[in-house]
Parts: C-alpha cells; structure tokens; sequence
C-alpha cells in the first residue's frame, strides 16, 4: 500500500496553471502500457521537488511538473503517448 | 500574510551550519516521486557500469562485507528543511569505486523504481558519498530508500537518491530525474543552486 | 455544464472568514467571503495557501463543502493532531482574517447531476466532505436521482454532518444515508460497526448491473481498499472516480 498516493485532482492545480483546458478530465494514452484513462484517474506523487503524475496501471511516469516557487514551471509528457481534450 | 501561522516548527540557519533559504526541522520528511520499491535483499544488487574496464556487481551478502562507517552528517532538501547531526551507517563510495578501473569524470545513480541522478564522480569520491543502509541506528526504513541509497549530504538532498542500485560511469554529464527538469544539475545548497540558471 | 469551472490560470485570491462552525471536536467549517467567487461545481476543492512572517509557505488542498446552488464557499477542516496547516485553520483563524486561496480545482471528482444515477458515495473520516457538497447539491436539484452515502468513521462523535445527513436522508428524494462506526459505537446504535469491506458495500450500494457511479474519498489506503473491493464487486472501473487524501486523510 502506498500512503503517499494520491489522485491526478492532486496536480489539478498546477497543471491549470500551464494548460489552458481543464487538465483532469483529458483523456491520456499511456505511452509505457497502452492504458487510456482521465488524467483525473492517475496516481500522483506530489511530495517531492515536483509533482510526479502516474499511470495507474503500470505506474510509468506520465506527466511532471516542477515550479521553481516563482514564475517558471517545467512540464514533462512524454510518458503520455496522446492526449484528448473536450471544449 | 498569514496572521498567527507559525508552520512547522522552524529556525533560520545564522548557525553557520545551515544553507541559504533553509529552515531546520526535527522530524524527517519523506518525498517521493512514486510508489515505494520493494526490493527482495536476495535479489538486491549493486552495480558500477557504463565507462569501466568491466563493470562490477555486488550482492547484499557482499555489500555487507565491505568495510563500512558510521558518519554524523547534515542535510539540506531543496524543498527548503535541513536537518542537522543525521546518523547514517554506510559504505563508502570510494570502496566501491577502488574495484573498477575506470577514466569517468561524471556517474548517474540509478534506482529500484526509475529515479537517476547524476554527479561529478569527484563529488561521490574522496570521502564524500557512501551507499547507506543505516539511519539512526537501524536499518534503513523502505520510505526513507531502504535497503539502500546513495548518501551525498554536500548536495542538495534530491542527489542522494533513494533505492540505489548502482552507478553509471560517463564522459559527459547527463541530466538525471530532476535535472532534466529545471533543477539544477550540480545542486550546492551554499550556493543555492535549485534549478536551471542558479 | 453547471457551474462556471474557470479554465485558464488559476490566481491566487485572498478571502475573508465570514464565519465558523465548529462541527465536531476536531472539525470546522470555514465560510469563506470570496466576491470573485465564480461558482464551483460539487466535488471540487481549493488550494490553501498560509505565509509566515518571514516568508515560510504551507500549501494544503481542500475540499469544498458548500453546494454550488449556496453561492458561498465553505470549507470544511479537520484538525490534524500534528498538521501544519489544519490546526491553524481550525484554531487560529477568527471571523474577519484573510485565507489566500485558488481555486475552484478539478473537473474529474465532480458530480452535476446530469449524469444520471444510481450513484454511490463512500466517504472515510473527512473524506466526507466533497461528498457533503454533491449530498447537499442533489437535494437542491431535486431531481430524485438514487444516490446513496455510506460513511465510515471511528465512532460517532466523529460524524460529520451527522443530523443534516440525516435530515437529507428524510427528505424522501432518493438521498440515502448508512453510518458504519469502526471503533466503538453507542449502546443502541442501529448502524453498521465494521470497516467498510466488500460485504457491506453488497449490502448498502447498488448492484453491478445497475451501472452505478461511484465516488469515494478518504485516506488513501481507505480508498484504495474500497475502490478495489468495488471492482471485485463487477463495477465499471471508469465508473469509480477516487479521491485519495494521503496517509492521514487530509
């Protein structure tokens, strides 16, 4: 078990400072095991240096975001294969 | 401001022992990047590859052979909490290194779980990095990256990665887990290197 | 879609504490003046973010508790014996002082309403709390959806919400509400007293075949033991949407 988990709810904040679509519902591809979900149904790790997002699945790394406390955020994706947004 | 919000109880460092924009903490926090590994001791190896004449493992049994200490260190997350006199139980990495011959001038440590981090391979030498297994007296707990992690307390602590299994030797420097986003790649907390442009 | 999730960057805004209610021993609820509120969907949260006089910062997140028809926002905190923020926020503030805060946050763990039920919620400790907001949405849609909370806590002064649930579950709007006390329950008591397990959520939530939705929130290893055992019982795995608080439920 793993206590420090959490939900992709838990990087909804940071995420909707760098995209400009509510980030929680897009549906992502997995790009380590296939797996499509939300980006609201990951698993994230967000007591670190940065926010770790992922795949519930197979825990790849999908997303990750690093804030620099000031005006710089970093933002990973490769882990995410593809990416469906709804407006 | 916050009226009345003290945090978590705190001192600035004017010690002279803590780093810029540290705060001191009692407790030891634990970060994480991803779920915790749980690595059989049978299965459990140490290597040294990449820029050596022949890459080396050790397993548990042997690891636990080599001559190891005990060192009283701080250490300083970029996160901003030092924690001062942290007793670990270690090998260190100038053991291991004495068994491969090599001509690197930077390591990557990488981990049970993905995490890599890199290094010159002077600050892992020279009595500077040991491969821990002991933390206050105990072995070291899974959350904290038992069964073993890498131990560099002169760098930020994001550098002494957890779940260690061996290290990598390169001609060049390449970026690890965190510096390849947006954390500094040498990380002194003296010099308050946290990210890129530090 | 009910209710103006705002897209784009989020700012941080400063808040007035308008009042609070102390809820049980260990929790408040903060009802926060936000003028440039701009509304917020059930289930979703805020960030909370605390600065010290010399600069330290604390961020938590926390889940909104008000329903979007109230037009305020409510947050509701339960005091962590050695937390760093709830203690504060459950102790210091007083009517009248700031809460930086942004939000509204999440577009995943919401319910509006128009999805359809039945829906089962299953809430552990304060994980209650974004389940209050979609509770206390559905009885002013009053659209009789099937909804269902099953609600663990330790004993029953640890209730939450305790006699408004009950008054909701009275309404006759569809809105159910099952109590299970983990660690002691009053003499008398005709409630459930047991950890929440796959029996029991045979016996309070709907069958596989009625495709129901699902939320749980609470602790992680709560959720994730019950959002597992939900699976096990046939449910729909994009059906469950999880909200974990961590290792001490937030």
């Amino acid at each position: 078990m793993q206590d420090m988990r959490l939900d992709g709810n838990a990087a909804a904040g940071d995420l909707e400072q760098i995209f400009a679509f509510e980030v929680t519902t897009a549906i992502g591809t997995c790009a380590n095991c296939g797996a499509v979900g939300a980006v609201g149904g990951t698993n994230v790790y967000a007591q670190a240096p940065g926010i770790v997002v992922r795949c519930p699945a197979c825990e790849g790394v999908l997303i990750r975001v690093a804030h620099d406390g000031d005006s710089r955020y970093w933002l990973e994706m490769t882990g995410v294969r593809s990416l469906e947004v709804r407006r | 401001m916050s009226r009345g919000f003290q945090g978590r109880r705190r001192e600035e460092g004017d010690s002279g022992r803590v780093p810029p924009g540290q705060y001191l903490v009692d407790d030891f926090p634990v970060l994480s990047a991803g779920p915790t590994p749980h690595t059989p001791l049978e299965e459990w190896t140490f290597t040294i590859s990449g820029e050596v004449a022949e890459p080396k493992t050790w397993t548990w049994e042997e690891f636990r052979a080599l001559p190891s200490e005990t060192i009283t260190k701080d250490i300083h997350c970029v996160t901003k909490w030092s924690k001062l006199d942290t007793v670990w139980e270690g090998v260190s990495v100038d053991t291991l290194l004495a068994e491969v011959e090599h001509d690197a001038a930077y390591v990557v440590a990488f981990c049970d779980g993905g995490y890599t981090t890199n290094l010159p391979l002077e600050d892992v030498s020279d009595g500077k990095a040991w491969i821990a297994f002991g933390y206050d007296g105990e072995p070291l707990d899974p959350e904290h990256g038992g069964p073993a992690r890498l131990l560099v307390p002169h760098l930020y602590f994001w550098k002494s990665a957890k779940w260690v299994r061996g290290l990598r030797l390169s001609d060049h420097d390449e970026p690890g887990f965190w510096e390849a986003l947006g954390y500094h790649m040498y990380g002194d907390p003296w010099r308050e290197q946290r990210y890129w442009g530090d | 879609m009910a209710g103006a999730a705002v897209l784009g960057r989020l700012t941080w805004q400063l808040c007035e504490v308008a009042e609070l209610v102390e809820e049980t021993p260990q929790v408040k609820t903060l009802v926060l003046g936000a003028p440039d509120w701009p509304g917020h969907r059930a289930g979703q949260h805020v960030d909370v973010r605390l600065t010290a006089e010399d600069g330290y910062q604390a961020q938590r997140s926390y889940s909104i508790a008000s329903a979007p028809e109230e037009g305020r926002l409510a947050l509701t905190v339960e005091r962590l014996a050695d937390g760093e923020v709830s203690p504060y926020l459950a102790d210091v503030l007083v009517v009248g002082d700031k809460l930086e805060l942004r939000g509204p946050i999440g577009g995943y763990f919401v319910w509006d309403g128009e999805e359809g039920g039945p829906v089962l919620l299953v809430g552990g400790g304060s994980g209650v709390v974004p389940l209050m907001a979609m509770a206390r949405h559905h009885a002013a849609l009053g659209n009789g959806t099937p909804m269902r909370l099953l609600y663990s806590a330790k004993r029953l002064d640890d209730v939450i919400y305790r006699k408004e649930l009950e008054e909701l579950a009275a309404r006759g709007d569809g809105f159910e509400a099952f109590f299970t006390l983990t660690r002691d329950q009053p003499e008398g008591w005709q409630g459930f007293g047991r950890r929440v397990d796959r029996a029991l959520l045979a016996k309070v939530g709907w069958p596989a075949a009625d495709d129901p939705h699902a939320f749980v929130c609470g602790p992680t290893g709560f959720v994730e033991a019950v959002a597992s055992a939900l699976v096990e019982s046939g449910l729909s795995p994009g059906r469950i949407k999880t909200e974990r608080f961590g290792p001490t439920g937030g």
